[in-house]
C-alpha cells in the first residue's frame, strides 16, 4: 500500500507542469475520435431487441465466417510473433549493407493503400503469379483460399511486432549476455534465459496488435479470399453484405461483437503483461 | 550515437518520401473527380449570359467511360441550347456504396446507378420524389446491358448456355450478390433460364442455382473484382459478366477472351434520377433535367451503343445490330420478377433463396 502512494506521488510530482490541460486534451481527442463514434455503433443498434441481436450474430453462416476471421488473424499473429522476434534481431543486432533500407521497407504495409496491397498480394500467389506457382506445382493453391488470407494478414501485421520488439532490443544491456557466457551459458540458453524474457512483453504486444487489425481488416483480405460462404468467407465481408442491403442495425451488431473480440484479447494480453512485470520487479 | 542519428534522418527521409508517394496517389485518385469545364467566353448569341453551373453525377463504376465522353457533348450541348456553361463533378464506385454516400450527405444533383432499388433508397431517404421512374423516358433507363459469359479464347470447355456452366469441372467468377448489386443481375438471369427450362418448377430451378454457385470459385465483393480474378489472376472458365464489361475485356485482351451469349438473360436497366433534395436547394433543377433528358438524344445514344450500352432507342440499337445479339430472349425485372422490391425480398434478404442455395 505504502509503496501504491509513492507510485502515485511520484507520478504527480512532476517537473513539467500543465497535468489539468493536457487531461483535457488527452480527454476531449479520445471522445471526439474513439469514444463517440463507438457510442454511435450502439446508437445505430437502437431498436433492437436482444434476441434480434443474438438471433443476427449467431447466425451459421457468420458464425463460420468468425472461425475464418479468428484462425486465420491468430495464425498469420504466430507467424508474425516469431517472424518478427528474428526480423527485430537482424536489424537491431546486425550491421550489413541495406540494413537501414530493410527497416524502411517494415513499415510499408503501413504506408500502402491495403487494396493495392491486396491486389498485388493476390496476384502474385495465384496459381499463374510468379510465386503461386510455384506452390501449384505441388499442387498447393493459395490464393483464394484460407491460407491467401493469412498471407495478406500477416503482410499487415508484422509492422506491428517488429516496431514493438526493436526498442526493447536496442536498449537490451549486453553486458548481461556477456556475463551469462563467462558464466559458460550455452547460445540457445542465453537466448531462452537472458534475451527471451525482456522481450516477450514487447512480442506479446506486438502480437495482440497484429491480431486485433488482422480480424478487422477488409481492404488487403478481401481480394485474396475467395469469399465463398462457409469456406473463405471473412467477417468484415459479410458487414459489407448488411452495409449493401443498407441494413445497418445488422451490420453494426456484428462490428460489435468484432470489437468485443478485439478487445478481449487486447485486455488479456495486458493482463498477462503487468503479471510478467510484477514478477520481474518483485 | 551517430548511428542513430543517421538512422533516425534516414527514417525521415523514408517516411517523408513515402507520404509524397501516397500523395501523389492521392492526388491521382481525385483526378477521376476532375472537372470538365467548358470555354469560359459569354456567349454573344444569347441576350442573356446565365451564370456558370456546376453538377454532381453520383454513377457506379463501369461507366467511368462513358459519362467521361458523355459530359463533353453534354456541356458542348448545352453551352448552345442556353449559353450556360456547366462544370460536371463525376464520381464512381460500387453502385449501393455510392447510394450510400449520396444518403450520407455527397451533394449530387443526378444519381446513374446500377440498380432501381440503389435510387429508391433515396426515395426513402426523402432525397429523391416518388415517382422518379416515370419523370424520364423507358423507366428512367436511357441505356441497358445484359448479362453475357467471357470464356478464355476457343471456348475450351464448349460452352454454349446455361446449362453448359453447370457442369462438373466447369469453374465459375461471378461476383457476390449479397455485397454487389450488379452481381443480382447475373443471378437473376440464371434464374429466368432456369425457370424456362423447369417449366415454371421454382425447386428445380432452386436445385440448378445450387449447382450453378456450386462451380461458383471465386465471388468476389464486386464485379471489377470478378473480372480483375478472370482477366488478370487467371481463374476459372466462365466470367459472368456485364455486357458493356465483357466487351471492354475483349478491347483491351482480343488474343485471350470470346463473348458467348446465352439463349436467355436479363434486361438490365440501370437508372437515373434528379436529386431533388439537392438540386432544390442548388438551383441546378433545369440543368439537371437537361444532363438526364439529353442522354436519350440520338448523339448520346450513339455515344452509349460506342460505349458497348445498348441504346434504348430501338432504331438507334438496330443501327448496332453488329456489336449486339438481338436475338437474345431477355427477361425483365418488372414482368417476370415483380420488381425490385419482391425480388430482393424473395433472393437476397437474409436467410431468401440466395442463402438457402449455400445452406449446408
Amino acid at each position: 500500500m505504502a509503496s501504491l502512494i509513492n507510485r502515485v506521488k511520484s507520478k504527480n510530482n512532476n517537473i513539467i507542469p500543465g497535468f489539468g490541460l493536457s487531461m483535457g486534451i488527452t480527454i476531449s481527442m479520445l471522445s471526439l475520435i474513439v469514444l463517440i463514434p463507438l457510442a454511435s455503433v450502439l446508437i445505430t443498434m437502437g431498436g433492437m431487441t436482444f434476441h434480434e441481436f443474438w438471433a443476427n450474430v449467431t447466425d451459421k453462416m457468420l458464425v463460420s465466417a468468425y472461425k475464418v476471421s479468428l484462425t486465420c488473424a491468430f495464425t498469420a499473429a504466430v507467424i508474425n510473433g516469431v517472424f518478427g522476434v528474428i526480423l527485430a534481431w537482424i536489424l537491431t543486432r546486425y550491421d550489413f549493407p541495406g540494413r537501414r533500407v530493410l527497416d524502411g521497407f517494415i513499415e510499408l504495409p503501413f504506408a500502402l493503400p491495403t487494396a493495392v496491397a491486396g491486389i498485388a498480394l493476390t496476384t502474385l500467389y495465384s496459381d499463374t503469379g510468379w510465386i503461386g506457382s510455384i506452390f501449384a506445382k505441388v499442387g498447393l493453391q493459395i490464393s483464394y483460399t484460407t491460407i491467401g488470407i493469412t498471407i495478406a494478414m500477416v503482410f499487415i501485421g508484422i509492422p506491428f511486432v517488429v516496431r514493438s520488439i526493436q526498442p526493447v532490443l536496442e536498449k537490451l544491456d549486453r553486458q548481461c549476455e556477456d556475463a551469462a557466457m563467462i558464466l559458460g551459458a550455452s547460445r540457445t540458453r542465453i537466448f531462452f534465459k537472458v534475451i527471451f524474457p525482456e522481450i516477450f512483453p514487447a512480442a506479446l504486444s506486438g502480437f495482440g496488435l497484429a491480431f486485433a487489425r488482422s480480424i478487422g481488416e477488409y481492404g488487403s483480405v478481401v481480394f485474396i479470399a475467395g469469399n465463398i460462404p462457409y469456406k473463405t468467407q471473412i467477417v468484415p465481408l459479410l458487414i459489407m453484405g448488411k452495409l449493401e442491403q443498407f441494413n445497418y442495425a445488422a451490420a453494426t451488431s456484428i462490428a460489435l461483437v468484432m470489437i468485443v473480440f478485439a478487445f478481449v484479447v487486447l485486455f488479456a494480453i495486458n493482463i498477462i503483461q503487468s503479471q510478467i512485470s510484477k514478477r520481474a520487479q518483485g | 550515437m551517430k548511428k542513430v542519428s543517421i538512422s533516425a534522418k534516414l527514417k525521415k527521409v523514408l517516411i517523408v518520401g513515402l507520404s509524397a508517394v501516397l500523395m501523389v496517389g492521392a492526388f491521382a485518385g481525385c483526378g477521376s473527380n476532375d472537372k470538365k469545364t467548358a470555354d469560359k467566353e459569354p456567349s454573344e448569341t444569347k441576350n442573356k449570359v446565365l451564370e456558370p453551373v456546376e453538377i454532381t453525377n453520383v454513377s457506379y463504376d463501369p461507366t467511368r467511360e462513358l459519362y467521361e465522353n458523355y459530359n463533353k457533348i453534354f456541356t458542348e450541348y448545352w453551352k448552345n441550347e442556353t449559353g450556360q456553361d456547366v462544370t460536371i463533378t463525376q464520381s464512381h464506385g460500387g453502385s449501393g456504396k455510392q447510394a450510400r454516400s449520396v444518403l450520407e450527405g455527397n451533394e449530387a444533383d443526378v444519381v446513374t446507378l446500377a440498380l432501381e432499388q440503389d435510387v429508391n433508397e433515396l426515395v426513402t431517404g426523402g432525397l429523391i420524389k416518388d415517382g422518379w421512374i416515370k419523370e424520364f423516358p423507358k423507366d428512367s433507363a436511357p441505356y441497358t446491358s445484359t448479362i453475357v459469359f467471357l470464356v478464355r479464347k476457343d471456348n475450351p470447355k464448349g460452352i454454349k448456355d446455361w446449362d453448359d456452366i453447370v457442369k462438373d469441372g466447369v469453374e465459375i467468377i461471378t461476383p457476390d450478390p449479397k455485397t454487389s448489386g450488379g452481381a443480382r443481375w447475373n443471378f437473376l438471369a440464371a434464374w429466368g433460364f432456369a425457370l424456362d427450362k423447369f417449366s415454371g418448377d421454382e425447386a428445380k430451378a432452386q436445385d440448378f442455382l445450387k449447382s450453378l454457385y456450386g462451380n461458383v470459385t471465386v465471388l468476389d465483393s464486386g464485379a471489377r473484382g470478378s473480372t480483375t480474378t478472370f482477366v488478370e489472376n487467371g481463374q476459372g472458365d466462365v466470367l459472368l459478366a456485364w455486357e458493356n464489361e465483357a466487351f471492354l475485356s475483349i478491347k483491351e485482351h482480343p488474343e485471350d477472351f470470346e463473348i458467348v451469349t446465352p439463349s436467355i438473360s436479363i434486361l438490365a436497366q440501370p437508372s437515373v434520377a434528379i436529386v431533388d433534395e439537392v438540386a432544390d436547394e442548388r438551383g441546378t433543377q433545369e440543368v439537371a433535367k437537361g444532363y438526364l433528358d439529353y442522354l436519350y438524344s440520338d448523339d448520346a445514344q450513339r455515344l452509349e451503343a460506342d460505349n458497348y450500352y445498348r441504346p434504348s432507342n430501338e432504331d438507334i440499337l438496330k443501327e448496332y445490330g453488329d456489336t449486339f445479339d438481338l436475338d437474345l430472349r431477355l427477361v425483365n425485372i418488372e414482368d417476370d420478377f415483380g420488381g425490385w422490391a419482391k425480388a430482393t425480398d424473395k433472393f437476397f434478404a437474409d436467410g431468401a433463396i440466395f442463402d438457402q442455395i449455400y445452406k449446408q
